[in-house]
């Protein structure tokens, strides 16, 4: 049976990914720490996060250094913006199959 | 299985994520109201020193014998601008800090940029109308200036200060048309509107 559940991205379904998912959305590039606080998340649950968009290639990484502190930032790629689309639309459309 | 309230939690959450990286909540109505009394404070003093005994309503064309004067009304009018931007600033510090988010996130970072150059190019605008003797499109030039640099930044500020920005510039520019009465304009705009909508602020978002 074909239901909208499965059109929704696994990835995407953790709350957290999908909130850094539509920071990123909205802004060219984000870095670690601004994020960090945004989120109010500790680092290594971030980091971990990051990872996992990471493996799927919805996100590109640039490090650097800023007065020799590490600086790194995310940016959001095509491949990401396209699931993170489809994934708002598969939300949308699990809200409207439950209200009919 | 997710629910369906649930997905609305994650939309209603991103949503609220979204605004606070853009834009900048912790500006208080209270600034907008101190600053708005500050030039009418500034006003008051300039009309002193120009127009006084006539009315604050007359008729009242700047010239450039005037430039002693003129030197009082633009230290009047750094006076103004320090103390607003540092009110604004403590303000809003204080609210940040009350509301447990930091004032010099994204947002606040975007907003100094969207509003400083608008800003700083209507100040030398400014400065060398008046070194040039064009006296009269001192006070419209501020306006303007300052109503584009409101509508820059407006996607980092509350979507009321749009608004604001508009009726600064029409302001300037009725200025502009109607000369000899850049104190009064000047003083709507810069003391009057910002204390309405610094109340309208203070009672919509605090």
């Amino acid at each position: 049976m074909k239901t909208p559940f499965n059109n929704l991205d696994k990835v995407l379904e953790h709350r957290v990914r999908l909130q850094i998912v539509s920071v990123l959305a909205i802004h060219e590039s984000y870095d670690f720490r601004t994020l960090k606080e945004l989120l109010a998340i500790t680092d290594g649950s971030l980091a971990t996060h990051m990872k996992a968009l990471e493996r799927e290639r919805y996100i590109s990484t640039t490090k650097s250094f800023v007065d020799r502190k590490p600086n790194t930032r995310y940016r959001l790629v095509e491949r990401g913006k396209t699931a993170f689309k489809k994934h708002l639309d598969a939300m949308a459309e699990v809200i409207r199959s439950q209200r009919r | 299985m997710k629910t369906e309230q649930s997905f609305e939690k994650d939309l209603a959450s991103i949503h609220q994520l979204m605004e606070r990286s853009v834009k900048f909540i912790s500006l208080s109505g209270i600034s907008g109201i101190l600053a708005g009394s500050y030039a009418l404070m500034g006003a008051g003093a300039a009309y002193y020193i120009t127009i006084y005994p006539g009315s604050f309503f007359d008729k009242h064309i700047f010239t450039v014998q005037e430039l002693e004067a003129f030197t009082k009304l633009i230290s009047i009018a750094l006076v103004v601008l320090v103390a607003s931007i540092a009110t604004g600033l403590w303000v809003s510090a204080r609210k940040a800090k009350r509301m447990g988010i930091e004032v010099w996130g994204a947002a606040g970072r975007h907003l100094l940029v969207n509003l400083s150059i608008p800003l700083a190019s209507g100040g030398f605008f400014a400065i060398l109308c008046a070194w040039q003797g064009h006296m009269e499109i001192v006070a419209a030039s501020c306006l303007v200036f300052y109503g584009l640099a409101l509508i820059n930044a407006s996607p980092n500020l509350f979507d009321e200060m749009r608004y604001l920005g508009i009726s600064e510039i029409t302001l300037g520019l009725v200025s502009i048309a109607v000369p000899g009465y850049s104190l009064l304009f000047w003083s709507l705009g810069f003391g009057v509107l910002h204390i309405v909508y610094g109340i309208a602020l203070y009672k919509k978002y605090n």
